[in-house]
């Protein structure tokens, strides 16, 4: 039998390593985020980006890292290094996991940008035994000085957009986002304040002065599971 | 009109370049039917490692055969994903063991339609059995266990092959460690059913189809094929393609003639696939495997519930889609997400933006490429196949 040998060379890239962003370009509060994560978890993260929390995790803790990203050229990215990401958004693709089918969900800066943010965090401690939120804090002082100085819309390090084409439609104080914790039952575990350089602040997150002083935050929530008694699946390999 | 006249025939029993495996212990297809004593044509290239563990099998689309990466014996084109295969390719044949085999019911070496009925000695034209795409998943779980793999690493294809692909997880969760499914979906839509039907009246309405026995009465349906194909061949484009191919553009003239000879490049086009498409395609086959496709519904195999489909150890998948696929459109893949994230499986999803249409998994698609390279690595990596086995 003759096998045509003279097949095309010209696909696509060479051959790549299956691994995301180098370890020293984690941004400092997915570090965190990460470093909150045991190994071998679960995990979903939501609004991944390119990729490089789930690849650090994959990588440093073998965890079952699961992406959903927006953005074809995110998603693209993620599964070229060899990660599972769908294209999909907080406020549609949550629906469809069954309770608890993930150790820990991830938002990271993300919330503000949901058409439903209550409803995504009712989601996030339906389908994650753990959701770890971080997002940008609109009772920063920087913020509030800007709105009061200037009397325009504030831009900071963390929110760059201009109003008119910013994809942050719901921006919240860390008092505001406590608050709307407390009204759905949903209980904070562990929470950290951030400065402006992603240095946690050891400040009580319900407190006036952590509501000033961070840049953001970063919530490890948990909430009633709404079957209980009910076994997940199991993600397969 | 001179295209659409010329009768061809072609003569059942050709020796096809590739392998064959025949099988005697029959199947029980869907339809009832114990079917035994068919054949199986099939291609591969790479090698089976000595673990079995790197076997990727192919799977075409309707009109598509075994020759991926082959001259057409019949066309002599060039085979339809050589743009994937080869050494260092996204199918890398130092990496991996390509299988693909002509599906049940098709023309091309495996037993169809066209073929002897051991019964009669006449060819079986319309008394084949009705066939499912799970039966042609059956007749190639046959193939692989004859081939000694227990476990495919990964099974592929495109538009009917998607829903192969898609079938072999639901079917033998076991037996695949990953699944690609491109421009596919978990039961065709009424509209494509509607596309399929037109095509089957065509060939039908063409008086030489002879109720299906037109091999024996030495006669060939290549008029209604011919609309079959062109019909179906718009449903592979999307409007944007079309007209930035061909836009109003008139052929070899200046000006339109007022007559029904092809004024247009697209007219004249289109006439060209229909004529080209009898020359290597049975209308039986049409038939019968637009059929397969029509019954194609997951989820009606699980009580309506496509999540049901999946339940269990399920492979990882990666989901393709096309912006500009109408005849497969996203959203079918998405519905397909939602039923694997209900039973949280492993899954990508990737939407790539394009105007090529459905047709876009056959062509240079950058996109699709680096997708299914990265996918492929990363699952050859947890399954712990390297490059160089050897």
């Amino acid at each position: 039998m003759n096998r045509s040998a003279a097949l095309p060379r010209d696909v696509g890239a060479p051959e790549r390593a299956t691994v995301a962003p180098a370890v020293a370009e984690l941004r400092r509060d997915l570090r965190l985020i990460a470093d909150m994560i045991e190994p071998g978890a679960r995990v979903l993260d939501i609004g991944c980006g390119d990729g490089a929390l789930l690849a650090y995790l994959a990588r440093e803790k073998e965890v079952d890292a699961r992406g959903i990203e927006l953005s074809q050229s995110g998603v693209n990215a993620g599964v070229r290094h060899g990660l599972s990401v769908i294209q999909g958004d907080a406020d549609r693709d949550l629906e469809a996991f069954p309770d608890g089918a993930f150790d820990v969900v991830v938002l990271s800066q993300t919330l503000q940008a949901t058409r439903q943010p209550r409803q995504v965090l009712e989601e996030l401690v339906r389908i994650g035994r753990q959701a770890i939120v971080s997002f940008p804090n609109f009772g920063f002082w920087r913020i509030r000085l800007r709105l009061l100085l200037r009397g325009r819309m504030p831009a900071t390090e963390l929110l760059h957009n201009s109003w008119y084409d910013t994809p942050n439609i719901h921006l919240c104080t860390i008092r505001d986002f406590v608050a709307l914790c407390d009204e759905l039952g949903v209980r904070i575990e562990r929470s950290l304040t951030l400065d402006r350089h992603g240095r946690p602040y050891s400040l009580d997150p319900r407190g006036s002065l952590a509501n000033l002083l961070a840049e953001q935050g970063v919530f490890v929530l948990s909430g009633k599971r709404t079957k209980p008694g009910t076994d997940p699946p199991r993600a397969a390999r | 009109m001179s295209i659409l006249t010329a009768p061809r025939l072609r003569r059942p029993g050709t020796d096809w370049p590739g392998y064959s495996l025949a099988v005697e212990e029959p199947l029980r297809l869907d339809c009832g039917v114990e079917f035994g004593g068919f054949t199986i044509a099939y291609q591969t290239y790479g090698t089976l490692n000595p673990e079995r563990s790197n076997a990727i099998l192919i799977c075409h689309a309707l009109t598509g055969d075994q020759y991926v990466a082959d001259p057409h014996p019949l066309t002599g084109n060039p085979g339809w994903w050589t743009t994937l295969v080869g050494p260092g390719g996204v199918l890398d044949t130092e990496r991996y063991f390509l299988i693909c085999a002509n599906a049940l019911g098709g023309c091309m070496g495996t037993t169809g339609p066209r073929d002897s009925n051991p019964a009669t000695g006449e060819p079986w034209a319309l008394d084949f059995p009705v066939i499912t795409i799970r039966d042609m998943v059956r007749a190639q779980k046959r193939l692989i266990e004859h081939l000694g793999i227990d476990q495919l690493f990964c099974v592929i294809g495109g538009s009917m092959g998607a829903m192969q692909a898609l079938q072999w997880a639901s079917s033998y969760p076991d037996a695949v460690f990953a699944t690609v499914p491109i421009a596919g979906a978990a039961r065709h839509s009424a509209q494509n059913i509607a596309f399929h039907e037109v095509g089957r009246q065509a060939i039908m309405a063409d008086p030489d189809w002879s109720g299906g026995r037109y091999l024996t009465l030495g006669r060939s349906p290549s008029r209604g094929l011919a609309v079959a194909r062109m019909a179906a061949h718009i449903t592979y484009l999307s409007e944007a393609a079309l007209h930035r191919k061909f836009g109003r553009n008139l052929q070899d003239r200046n000006a339109v003639t007022y007559g029904f000879d092809a004024d247009f490049q697209v007219e004249s086009y289109l006439r060209h696939q229909g004529s080209t498409f009898v020359d290597r395609f049975d209308a039986n086959s049409y038939l019968y495997i637009t059929r397969a496709m029509d019954y194609f519904d997951l989820a009606a195999e699980h009580g309506g519930s496509l999540p049901a489909a999946f339940a269990g150890n399920q492979p990882r998948f990666c989901i393709v889609s096309f912006t500009s696929d109408w005849l497969f459109p996203t959203a079918e893949s998405r519905a397909l997400v939602h039923a694997l994230n209900a039973v949280a499986a492993n899954v990508s999803f990737v939407e790539i933006e394009t105007d090529k249409g459905h047709d876009a998994f056959l062509l240079h698609e950058p996109e699709l490429f680096a997708t299914l390279r990265g996918f492929l690595s990363g699952c050859a990596e947890h399954r712990g196949l390297t490059r160089f086995w050897t």
